[in-house]
C-alpha cells in the first residue's frame, strides 16, 4: 500500500481526494435538495418519504458512513492544501492583478467554513433535534409518522432561521460554481468536445442548488407553504 | 514621459530587501523603448551617481529564453499578454506613471538580488523526467515514425514552454503544475515518449512537490499569465496520467 500513500500525500492526489470527497458531497446535496422539495407535495407525501429513508436502515447507515467519510476527506484535505499552498509563498506580493482567477475560487476554504458552521447547526435543528427549535422535532402527524413536513414549516417561520440558512445556501453556491467545474480538471476530465460544458457545469448546478434550497424558506416565509398544526 | 518606480532592492538571499522609489532616473523614457531598455537607463543613471544598478536576468532580449523574470505592476511579465518583459514596450504605460517592480515569489524561488531569483527548482524537475532514453547512433530516416498533425500541433503547443516562472509566480499557491505540465505533456504525447510516460509523470511531478511548490487550485491565473499561451489543459492531462501511472506502475 506504500504507492496509496505516496499518491494521496502528493500534490495531484491530493486533490484527487479533494474532487472525489466533492463529488460524493454534491450527490449528497443534489439528492438531499430533489428529497426534500417534495415539501410542496404536501404533509403526506414528505412524511411518508422520510420513513422510507428511514426504513432503508443499514443501508441508511452505509449511505451516511459515506458521507461522514467524504466531509472528513475534504476538511482535512482542504486544511492541508491551505497550509501548503500558503507556505509555498512566503513573501507575498506587494501588487497583485488577477486575470482568471475568480471571487469563487479565491474564496473556497471562507466558503466552506461557512458550510461547516451551518452544518453543525442544520445537524442539530433538524436530525438531532436539539438546538433551539426543539418543541418542533417532536411533533407527530395523523398517522403517528415523525411530522418531518411541520417541524421544518416551524422551523423555516423562523426568520432567523431562513435567514442563515440562505445565507449558507449562497455559500454553497459559490463555493460549487467554481468547485464543480474544478473538479473534472482535478481529475483530468476534460476534452475540448466538452470544455465548454464542463465550465458551464459548474455555474449551473450551483445556481440550481441556490434556487432548488431557497424555495422551501421562502415559500414558507411567503405563506404559500403552511403549517398544518 | 516620465515615471515613477517602486524596485525591489535586496542586497543578496539574506538581506530582507525592500521598495526603493526612482524619478530622477526615469525622466524623459521613450515609448519606443522595451522595459527591459528602460531598466538599463535607470541603471546607466544610477551608476553615474554612483549607486548599484538594478540586478535583473535577461538573455536573448527576444522573447524565447524566459529570463527576464519580472512581476510589474502585479502581474508577471507586465500587463501585455503572451508577452515577456523583454518584448513588453513602454508604450504600453503612460506619463506619469506609477510602476512597481518585484521578483517572482515563492518558496521555490529564492531571491539571489534585487530581481533575480534561483530557478533551479524548474531545472530539478526537468531532470527528473524531461528525456528520452534513447540509443545514440546514426539518424533513423525521415518519417519512419508517423505523427499525426493534431498530436504533433499539441506537443508542439506545449513544448512552447520557455521555463521563464511566470506561471509559479502569477499562481495564488506558488504552484509549478502548467510548467510541470507542460514538459510532461510535451514528452508523453510523442511516440519517443510513451514508452517512459508513466516513470516521467510520476518522477517530475514527484520531483514539483519536493521543490516545495504549492498545488493547484484551478484559478488558471497561469494560463492567463503565460508568455507563450500554455493552456491548463495539460494539468488535466498530468491529473490523469499520474492518477493512471500511481495505479498501475509498479
Ligand atoms: C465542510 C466544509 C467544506 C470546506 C472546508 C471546503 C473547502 C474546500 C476547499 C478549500 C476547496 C478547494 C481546494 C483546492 O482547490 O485546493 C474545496 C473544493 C471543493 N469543494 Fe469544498 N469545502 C467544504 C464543503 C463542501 C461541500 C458541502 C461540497 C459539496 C456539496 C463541496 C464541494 C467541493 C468541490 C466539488 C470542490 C472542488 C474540488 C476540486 O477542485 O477538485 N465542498 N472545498
Ligand atoms: S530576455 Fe529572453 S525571454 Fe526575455
Amino acid at each position: 500500500m506504500s504507492w496509496f500513500g505516496k499518491y494521496i500525500r502528493s500534490s495531484v492526489g491530493a486533490k484527487h481526494l479533494m474532487a472525489i470527497s466533492g463529488l460524493m458531497l454534491v450527490g449528497f446535496v443534489l439528492a438531499h435538495m430533489l428529497g426534500n422539495l417534495q415539501i410542496f407535495k404536501g404533509q403526506a407525501a414528505i412524511n411518508a418519504y422520510a420513513v422510507q429513508l428511514k426504513s432503508l436502515g443499514g443501508l441508511l447507515w452505509i449511505m451516511r458512513g459515506g458521507l461522514v467519510l467524504a466531509v472528513l476527506v475534504h476538511i482535512f484535505s482542504a486544511i492541508r492544501l491551505s497550509m501548503l499552498n500558503s507556505a509555498a509563498r512566503p513573501v507575498k506580493y506587494k501588487k497583485v492583478k488577477t486575470d482568471k482567477s475568480s471571487f469563487a475560487s479565491r474564496t473556497m476554504l471562507w466558503g466552506g467554513i461557512i458550510i461547516v458552521l451551518f452544518l453543525v447547526f442544520h445537524l442539530a435543528q433538524l436530525t438531532l433535534g436539539g438546538g433551539p427549535l426543539q418543541e418542533n422535532f417532536n411533533l407527530v402527524d395523523e398517522f403517528g409518522r415523525h411530522d418531518v413536513y411541520n417541524m421544518t414549516v416551524l422551523g423555516f417561520k423562523n426568520v432567523a432561521v431562513s435567514a442563515s440558512y440562505i445565507v449558507a445556501m449562497l455559500a454553497l453556491c459559490i463555493h460549487l460554481s467554481h468547485g464543480v467545474t474544478s473538479l473534472f480538471q482535478s481529475l483530468g476530465l476534460n476534452h475540448p468536445k466538452y470544455n465548454g460544458m464542463i465550465a458551464m457545469a459548474g455555474p449551473a448546478i450551483a445556481t440550481l442548488v441556490l434556487i432548488g434550497n431557497c424555495s422551501m424558506p421562502i415559500a414558507v416565509l411567503a405563506g404559500w407553504v403552511k403549517a398544518t398544526v | 514621459m516620465n515615471l515613477t518606480l517602486y524596485v525591489w532592492r535586496q542586497k543578496d538571499a539574506k538581506d530582507s530587501g525592500g521598495f526603493e522609489k526612482y524619478t530622477d532616473e526615469c525622466k524623459d523614457i521613450s515609448e519606443h523603448m522595451s522595459f527591459l531598455e528602460l531598466l538599463d537607463v535607470v541603471n546607466e543613471r544610477l551608476i553615474e551617481k554612483g549607486k548599484m544598478p538594478i540586478a535583473f536576468d535577461s538573455d536573448c532580449r527576444e522573447g524565447i529564453c524566459g529570463t527576464c523574470s519580472m512581476v510589474i505592476n502585479g502581474r508577471p511579465h507586465g500587463p501585455w499578454k503572451k508577452t515577456t518583459a523583454c518584448q513588453l514596450h513602454m508604450r504600453a504605460f503612460k506619463d506619469g506613471d506609477v510602476i512597481y517592480i518585484e521578483p517572482w515569489r515563492a518558496k521555490s524561488f529564492p531571491v539571489l538580488q534585487d530581481l533575480m531569483v534561483d530557478r533551479k527548482a524548474l531545472d530539478d524537475i526537468v531532470q527528473a523526467g524531461g528525456y528520452i532514453s534513447t540509443n545514440c547512433g546514426s539518424a533513423p530516416d525521415a518519417n519512419s515514425v508517423q505523427i499525426g498533425k493534431e498530436i504533433a500541433d499539441a506537443a508542439m503547443d506545449a513544448a512552447a514552454c520557455i521555463g521563464c516562472g511566470a506561471c509559479v509566480a502569477a499562481c495564488p499557491n506558488a504552484s509549478a503544475m502548467l510548467f510541470t505540465a507542460a514538459k510532461i505533456s510535451h514528452m508523453n504525447t510523442l511516440p519517443q515518449g510513451k514508452p517512459e510516460a508513466g516513470k516521467r509523470t510520476l518522477d517530475m511531478v514527484n520531483a514539483m512537490d519536493q521543490a516545495g511548490f504549492g498545488n493547484c487550485s484551478n484559478h488558471l491565473e497561469c494560463e492567463a499569465a503565460c508568455p507563450k499561451d500554455i493552456k491548463a489543459t495539460v494539468i488535466a492531462e498530468m491529473n490523469r496520467a499520474y492518477a493512471k501511472a500511481s495505479l498501475t506502475k509498479r
